[in-house]
């Protein structure tokens, strides 16, 4: 409940309303094919997916599953072969390469497992990052990147490069730029990769606050059991294919 | 958006100083070059055109010899000379000739004490300080007598002066020229180096009989200075000496001249010429710099770009346009281009100025020219900048993030 009135509010610029009913994220037959003849590989061999707004979702499986190329696609980095993708009731499979870069940066954020911050830059303006290509202007701009460092974790730390940093704080760096533009969707690829156990956690903490507080989907993939308990849905990818689907409410935690 | 964009390619440029500077180093010796050599040039031009005021922009000179042959060219080998009557028929019946003087010259050692100096001397009279325009500092010009008779006396330039007197006065003094002895009477006002290369100051005036009679040996006339009235042009003036010179020496009306009237514009713009056509020959080498300079900044930049691949990627990934990420390039190349170009306009100026007070020619640079440096330079950013600013545009997001 609280998730959904929250995400509404929370949505950026032009956010696409998402009704109660319609999932936020929809995924139809969605195919991936690299090269073509006999190097052709086929990564994605027919996804049917929906994800609701609120949701937090992990993502597991092998390598070579196809769990990286749908997260690709999922973040509008990569465009399917085939298939139709539907975000917020809109498709956005045949959009133009600028046209993704505007759902990027208006709808999502990205946490990676390496970071993936400005070297040399300090947290402050690696977390304007994503405002300076919306055009926003420098005051408001400075207000809103204080704002996600001191909800991450960081006041205090906002002139610090990344390499005075460490790899948890680092991360929350990644965070902060990910929530700054106020996203509707948190893609996480591998977000605790990097990180000792209790590093891990704290940061699982994190984006299940901003899950449970802010309402923002978090579509996470993570090879760790622990990392992924903290999902309420978990997908197994195997073979280009959805293996398991268990949408269970922290069944298998409990279970366990 | 593009404040953005300048500040950005100032961090990038900065991170990378020493890169940096090595990029655009093409570019300063480029633009250092064309300033340095145009403000250099542009100098000499204006130290001609103010030499030649200061001969007189309305003297003619008129000398024996076949047209084709350049002021500087000796006398014509058989071409009868010039007379002391020809000058006094220039003067009397052309009406646009206010002065005219004989002016015969031969470099020479100058003796007095025990002090050897080798001048040009020059026999004349004194119209000669009319037509040059040229005052006594002190002393008096010749009188009639003198000149009539060809006495010994003689008038100083100030070089001359300076280095057999020093300080002292010279003026009654008796100097040596030659084996004959003669009477210092005046001294020139300093008149200062000349486009030529020569100094005008190194002269020693001595009546014109005196010269022809115990100097040269004869009775010639090597060149006569024609003074033109105000206010009449040098081409009618020329027509006119031309037309009485003809008939004077027996030409035919289809016999070619054998003698050459100078204006002293023909000479500056000869000696403009040689100034421009070395100018236009360094600026063209300077050009071929830029060029070179430019495919330096084009080299960094792909470096530039590749380097960071990653970076590219993250920007893509939190939402950068590729007309935002072109602009960031393109910025950074032309900021680095136009950072060449300041620092070239800089070193030129300065190499012009060092350049001027080196051949004691006025510093004169050109506002436009160092504009057009300016511009060219951010042409060239531009140019060179475009295709890494497109490969880093174009780069697949999902490749850039996984590039090490």
């Amino acid at each position: 409940m609280t998730a959904e009135s929250t995400s509404a509010t929370a949505a950026g610029p032009g956010a696409l309303p998402a009704s109660r009913d319609a999932p936020l994220i929809s995924l139809r037959q969605i195919t991936k094919i690299y090269g073509s003849g006999d190097a052709e590989v086929r990564a994605l061999r027919g996804i049917d997916l929906d994800i609701l707004g609120g949701e937090f979702v992990a993502i597991m499986g092998p390598s070579g599953s196809g769990k990286s190329t749908a997260m690709n696609i999922l973040g509008f980095l990569d465009k399917p072969s085939g298939g139709t993708y539907s975000f917020g009731g809109a498709e956005v499979d045949h959009l133009s390469r600028d046209q993704l870069a505007l759902l990027r940066r208006n709808f999502l954020g990205f946490v990676f497992q390496g970071y993936n911050l400005l070297a040399r830059t300090s947290a402050l303006d690696n977390v304007e990052l994503p405002l300076i290509y919306q055009g926003m202007a420098r005051t408001q701009r400075r207000r809103l990147a204080l704002e996600a460092l001191a909800k991450v974790g960081l006041k205090g730390r906002e002139d610090h490069d990344p390499s005075q940093l460490s790899g948890g704080q680092q991360q929350r760096v990644a965070i902060a730029r990910a929530i700054v533009t106020n996203p509707d969707v948190i893609l996480a690829d591998e977000p605790t990769g990097n990180l000792d156990t209790a590093r891990s956690h704290e940061i699982m903490d994190l984006l299940t606050e901003l899950n449970r507080k802010d309402g923002i989907t978090i579509l996470m993939v993570t090879h760790e059991p622990d990392m992924a308990e903290y999902a309420d849905r978990l997908i197994h990818f195997l073979d280009g294919r959805i293996a398991s689907d268990a949408s269970a409410e922290k069944a298998a935690p409990d279970a366990l | 958006m593009l404040y953005e964009a300048i500040r950005l390619a100032l961090q990038a440029i900065l991170r990378n100083m020493f890169r940096s500077f090595l990029t655009v180093l093409g570019i300063v010796i480029g633009v250092a070059a064309v300033i340095a050599m145009v403000t250099v040039g542009q100098g000499s031009t204006d130290q001609v055109e103010a030499d030649v005021s200061t001969l007189g922009t309305n003297l003619l000179m008129i000398r024996p010899g076949q047209p084709s042959q350049g002021p500087g060219s000796g006398v014509g080998g058989t071409a009868a000379s010039l007379t002391l009557k020809d000058v006094d028929a220039i003067e009397e019946q052309i009406p646009s000739v206010m002065v005219a003087t004989p002016s015969n010259s031969r470099a020479m050692t100058v003796i007095f004490g025990n002090v050897n100096y080798s001048t040009t001397v020059t026999g004349t009279d004194t119209r000669f300080l009319t037509a040059r325009d040229w005052p006594l500092e002190s002393g008096r010009a010749f009188y009639e007598s003198e000149l009539r008779t060809g006495s010994s006396a003689c008038i100083l330039g100030n070089t001359v002066k300076t280095k057999l007197f020093g300080g002292s006065d010279p003026l009654g003094a008796s100097i040596r020229l030659k084996q004959i002895s003669c009477r210092v009477i005046g001294v020139l006002e300093a008149k200062g180096a000349s486009s030529f290369g020569t100094d005008q100051d190194d002269i020693v005036l001595v009546p014109i009989r005196a010269f022809q009679r115990r100097i040269a040996g004869n009775q010639d006339v090597s060149m006569i200075f024609a003074s033109i009235r105000n206010g009449i042009s040098t081409d009618k003036a020329k027509a006119d000496i031309e037309r009485l010179m003809r008939e004077r020496r027996r030409i035919g009306p289809f016999e070619e001249d054998d003698f050459n009237v100078f204006d002293m514009k023909q000479i500056s713009s000869m000696l403009t010429g040689i100034t421009s056509v070395l100018t236009g020959l360094l600026s063209a080498v300077a050009a071929v710099s830029l060029l070179v300079g430019g495919i330096g900044i084009m080299n960094i930049m792909l470096v530039s770009v590749t380097e960071r691949t990653r970076e590219i990627g993250i920007r893509l990934a939190v939402g950068a346009t590729e007309g935002q990420v072109l602009l960031q390039f393109l910025v950074e190349s032309i900021v680095l281009s136009l950072i060449g170009g300041l620092i070239g306009i800089m070193l030129g100026l300065a190499l012009g100025l060092l350049g001027s007070r080196l051949l004691s020619i006025p510093f004169a640079p050109n506002p436009s020219l160092i504009l057009a440096a300016f511009l060219f330079s951010a042409m060239v950013g531009i140019v060179f900048g475009y295709f890494p600013a497109l490969r880093a545009a174009r780069m697949d997001p999902i490749e850039a993030l996984r590039h090490q």
